[in-house]
Formats: structure tokens, sequence, C-alpha cells
């Protein structure tokens, strides 16, 4: 069996050509098991990739049929869709799925979604033992880059910042409430992205009813007119506001009459407007964290500086669970000359001692299991050394192997 | 023999001290050293205590030092609830020297060895002890976690820009935790208390009963300030001052009830 991918992604294709190829879960599950055939196919199909992991006995047969599959779902023909798609084998394989479970492939580096999807991938496609392996350890790598960096927490944009900084007040933000003040298009970006990482959209309170109405229709909630802001902030988790307005729409007083109700749980508020919209004394109140566009620029310029070290340390991890991966992949191609090894040696023993037999009659059977568990540690002895050797000289060789190649 | 298992657990508690450190400048594999070092330290310890029970006639830990090791125990235990999560290293970093520390107290001062507690047959007196002395330690791992939910909440009120790259919990994950380690240490303190009440006829109230008594109220005002009244970060603050008074609580403890 050999391990194949073929796919295409946002690095190499621009999003006419992904668009096309892309599918839903119960699309990538009947694709895989149409691809599989005799072997093992996992398709992982996401908006900026779709990849197909392939574990077949024929690799240039299996290589030409999911080229024509991929350039049927786009509706093109197969020499046109070439020069978007991208051909890794073994280890190439593996630690291309490594970076991309880690986050490190995405368009935007160690977003978390990424791992979900390919532990969908994973779980409805039809895998065998090779790519049971490749993806479990993918999903450990991509945990592991989660766990031992920060590369997830550094967000590029203001809005995701905004996004960071309400998961770090209130943790999960399903469940979290969200009131938006002023509909414009800087709110609905940081509604969406909000609402994308669980919160859901409880107010909207704009000037105009019309506008807030279309904010509230697309993701839910209520529309209130600004001068129930207050009653919003009894009940809100998270208050983004970006008015156009000149004046403040909230004071640090008309908060305070809505903190009783909020019986001490935090408020964070960020201010995205300019000039702002919310009085900078709101953040004495307790509880209550008040973010404007400069406090979101420093946490992204922040986390810019620590980006590029935390990047090289994920691609660091990868790189080292890519390489175990190979030293798998390769004793496992020298498992059945180890098992034969084996089984020749263990044959010899037993022959020899059957020859022996009646010099050993006068044995008791305390002693006859002495004499047997004492050949067994012999022969496992003899055989340590070689089958250590083999284990190695085979991952050496993987290493040095030529079939590893990157087209596209 | 048992005793000897205070040199691993000694050992396995001071790697953690150490590997925590060092995570908390370069995070990742030292941090799943430090929490393996705490594992296997309090599984050790666990061990230990077992076979000082074991070779006890009563109540084995009733010298001061071995009092000493059981709170260690309890307050490790107590922090490995939750404490195994990446995002609770910091806290990791407050307890495990402590933890250390504690321990290697107890072990210079006999707490670990077996068969040296005087005899306690008073079910009541052993009831109070054990239960003050995890409620002792559930307190002190809720001033830990009160004590990180007040910087980061500075560290929020303040706008540090580097917030999200100490991956600390969520506030409202540390508030949750500290309120729920505050309620069942309260039980157990509560237990603890009615265990001496029922002494009383017999011997009567001590100045120390007296401050735990106290203690109780000041603990009970927390719940109350924080699941009734809301006021989360005046609650974090009185859970400090709380530990303040734990502290002189265990050393009178220490000085007055046990040889």
């Amino acid at each position: 069996m050999k391990l194949l991918l073929i796919g295409t992604s946002h690095r190499l294709a621009p999003v006419e050509v992904r668009e096309r190829v892309a599918v839903d879960p119960d699309g990538a599950a009947a694709l895989a098991t149409r691809l599989a055939g005799d072997g093992e196919a996992v398709c992982l199909s996401t908006c900026n990739r779709t990849e197909i992991y392939l574990a077949a006995s024929d690799p240039l047969g299996a290589d030409r049929r999911s080229t024509e599959t991929l350039a049927e779902l786009a509706e093109i023909d197969p020499a046109d869709l070439e020069p978007f798609l991208y051909r890794l084998e073994h280890e190439a394989a593996a630690a291309h799925l490594f970076r991309v479970a880690a986050g490190l492939d995405s368009l935007v580096p160690g977003e978390g979604e990424i791992l979900g999807q390919v532990r969908t991938a994973y779980e409805r496609g039809k895998v065998g033992p090779l790519l049971d392996r490749l993806f479990s350890h993918a999903l450990h790598t991509g945990k592991k880059v989660r766990t031992d960096t920060a590369i997830a927490e550094s967000p590029g944009t203001t809005s995701s910042a905004a996004a960071a900084l309400a998961a770090q007040v209130f943790g999960d933000l399903k469940g979290a409430r969200i009131a938006i003040v002023g509909a414009g298009k800087i709110g609905r970006r940081a509604a969406r992205r909000l609402t994308k990482r669980g919160a859901s959209l409880s107010f909207v309170a704009n000037r105009t009813e019309t506008r807030g109405r279309e904010l509230a229709d697309e993701l839910g909630g209520e529309t209130i007119p600004l001068e129930r802001l207050v009653e919003a902030a009894e009940s809100a988790d998270i208050l983004v506001s970006s008015t156009s307005s000149a004046d403040v729409v909230l004071t640090k007083d008309e908060l305070a009459r809505a903190l009783p109700a909020r019986k001490g749980r935090p408020l964070l508020l960020i201010d995205l407007a300019v000039p702002r919209d919310l009085d900078p004394a709101i953040n004495e109140l307790a509880d209550c964290y008040l973010y404007d566009i400069d406090d979101l620029e420093a946490v992204v310029h922040e986390t810019a500086r620590g980006r590029e070290a935390e990047f090289a340390r994920a691609e660091s991890i990868a790189v080292e669970e890519a390489a175990r991966f190979r030293e798998w992949l390769a004793t496992r191609d020298v498992a059945p000359t180890i098992a034969s090894l084996r089984e020749r040696a263990e044959a010899i023993r037993r022959g020899e001692l059957a020859k022996a037999r009646p010099r050993l009659a006068g044995l008791s059977e305390r002693e006859r299991n002495a004499v047997e568990s004492l050949t067994s540690q012999i022969v496992n002895k003899l055989l340590h050394e070689p089958i250590v050797r083999l284990k190695e000289a085979a991952a050496a060789e993987d290493r040095r192997g030529p079939e590893n190649r990157f087209e596209g | 023999m048992a005793e000897l298992l205070v040199w691993p657990a000694l050992l396995a508690y001071g790697e953690a001290a150490v590997a925590y450190a060092g995570n908390a400048r370069k995070p990742g594999a030292l941090g799943r050293l430090a929490t393996w070092g705490v594992r296997i330290g309090w599984l050790t310890q666990t061990a230990l205590l077992a076979g000082q029970a074991s070779r006890a006639d009563s109540f084995p830990w009733s010298t001061w030092a071995g009092s000493l090791n059981l709170f260690v125990w309890l307050v490790v235990g107590a922090y490995l609830i939750w404490g195994c999560s990446p995002r609770f290293r910091l806290l990791g970093l407050a307890v495990m020297p402590f933890a250390a520390a504690l321990l290697a107290v107890s072990y210079f001062a006999g707490g670990t060895d077996a068969g040296v507690g005087t005899a306690w047959n008073d079910v009541l007196l052993v009831t109070h002890v054990a239960f003050t002395l995890t409620a002792f330690a559930g307190f002190t791992v809720a001033a830990g976690l009160a004590a990180l939910e007040l910087w980061e909440e500075r560290l929020l009120k303040h706008h540090r820009a580097g917030i999200l790259r100490l991956r600390l919990p969520s506030l409202l994950a540390l508030d949750r935790f500290t309120v729920a380690t505050i309620a069942v240490s309260l039980g157990a303190l509560t237990v603890g208390l009615l265990a001496v009440f029922a002494r009383l006829p017999d011997h009567g109230v001590d100045l120390l009963m007296a401050g735990t008594l106290a203690a109780w109220l000041l603990y009970a005002s927390v719940l109350y300030l924080r699941v009734r009244a809301g006021r989360r970060a005046l609650a974090a603050r009185l859970a400090l001052v709380g530990f303040a008074s734990v502290l002189v609580l265990q050393l009178g403890l220490l000085a007055t009830h046990v040889a």
C-alpha cells in the first residue's frame, strides 16, 4: 500500500476553482468510498482546500481516478484542472496533513476550525490501518501544537482580536449574548466573527431600524432603538459598538444603572468607532472591560510579534511528528521480514529442542520449563540486535527514498 | 520501608515545580513533564500515606508534621482535579513549590515516618482534624485560583496587549472554579466544626475553635457575596483574606492540637 495525496488549496487555486471541487461532509464521505476501491481513502474538503488521501496498491491508477473525479466535480477537463493540483506521496503527504491539522497551512495560521474538519473527514472516510494511523497521528499533532504553542492565540485583525478577548473573558462563547450597536459594515463583521465562535446575537441597536433589521434577520436577535441600550446591557455579555455618531452613545452613569441586574457577570465592551461611542470611564465600573480600537490594535501588534516564534515552534512540532510517522511507516514495511525472521528462529529452536528431547528425558517438569524459557531468551537476545538494525536501516533508507516528490 | 516513598514523592513534586517554572518561560514539553510529576508524586504520596495508615494503631497523622504530610496530599489532590489542563499550568507554578517545600518540612520533622503518631482514639477529634485539613487544603487551592482571577482581571482592566499569549484560563472559568472549590471546602469545614461541637461538653471552647468559626463565616460570606450579591472581585479578594486566616489557623492547629 502506498500513501498518496492529491488535492488543491488556496495556495494554488483561486476561489472559482476551489468552490467547484468543494463537497459537503456527506459528499466527502461518498467520494472517499468511491475512490477507495480495495484500499483506503479520506476526503478533506473545506472552503480553502479539497484533498484526497489514499492508501492504494496501485498509486498510478488511484491518482488517475482521483484526478478524473475532481475534474468531474469541477466540470472541466482534467488537463485544465492539472495546474491547480498538487500531489504528495508517503512521508511528504503525511507531513502535509500534519501541517494542515496544526493550522499551519490555513489562510489564517493557527485557526482552530481545521482540526474539527480533519476529524470529520477521518470519521467519515474509508480508513484501514494506514490512514487510521495517519489521521489519528495528525489529530494528535494538531492538538499538541495548540497545547504547546500560542499559535491559536494570535489574532491578525481587530475583529478577531475582539473575538479572542471575548473568549479570554467567557471561555467557550456558546451561550454568550451579543449586543451590536450600529449595524454598519464593521459591526456586521464583528457580529459574524463572534457568532461563528458560538455566541448568539441578542440585540441590534441602530439609528435606522431597517438596517438593524437586516442584520437581525441574518444572525437572529431583536432590533431595539438606541434609547433602549441600557436594557440591552443588562443581559448582554459582549457589546460591540461601531456607529458613526459624533457623541458618546453610552455613558458610565447609564451603564452603571444596568449593573445590578447583571449580578457580577462580566461585560466586555468593544468600541470600534472613531470617534468613540462608549464613555472611556466605563472601564472603571466593576466587571466591565472596555476595549477601543487602539487597544485592539495593540493586541494584534503584540501577538504578531510573538506569532513568528510560535509559528516556528509549531512547524518544528509538525516536522518532529512527521519524522515519527516516517519511522512507523518504515518499520511497517519491514514488519513482514521481522515476522518471518522470528518464525524461522522459533522453528530452529523448537527443532533443536525436539532433537535433544531423548537426552532431556530425565529432567523434571520444572527443569524442562527452565530449558524452554532459557532457549527462548537466547533466541530473543540474538534477534534483538538484527531487528533493531533492520528497523534503523529501513528508516534511513526511507529518509533517502527518491519517491517523495512534490508537484504543482 | 513505606517511609522511603517520601523520596520519589518529593522528587516528583520538585521536578513538577521546576518544570512548571520552565514551562512559564517556554510552554510545551516541560508543561507535560510537570503534569506527570504531579500525578506520579501524588500517587507515590498516596502509597506513602496508605503505608503509614496500615502500620498505625490509630490516626497516623496526629503529629503536626504528620498532619502537614496529609495537608500536602490534600492540596495536590485538589489541584489535580483540573490542574492537569494546560491552561492551569500557571496555578501549578504556585501550588507545586509550596507542596514540595511543605512535604520536605514534614519529612525533616518526622511526619512521613511510620507509626509515630500519638494515640488518637477519639473518632470526633479525628473527624474534626481530617475534615478541617481537607477544607484548608481546598481553601488553599481556591486562594490560588482567586489570585489568578484577580491578576487576569487586572490585565484585562489595564488592557495588557500580551494577555492572549499568556494562555490563561478564562475569567469566567476561574470564577466558577473558585466558587465551586470554596463551596465544597466550606462543606468539609462544616462537618469538621460539627464534630468539634459534639465534643464541646467534654472539652469546651478555645480560641482556635472560635477562629475556625470565624473562617467559616468569612467563607460563607464569600459565597453569599458571589452567588447572591454578584460581587465577583470582592469575593475573590475575600478568598485571599480567608487564605491568610487559614494559614494562621493551620499554624495554631499544629501548635495546639497535635503533638
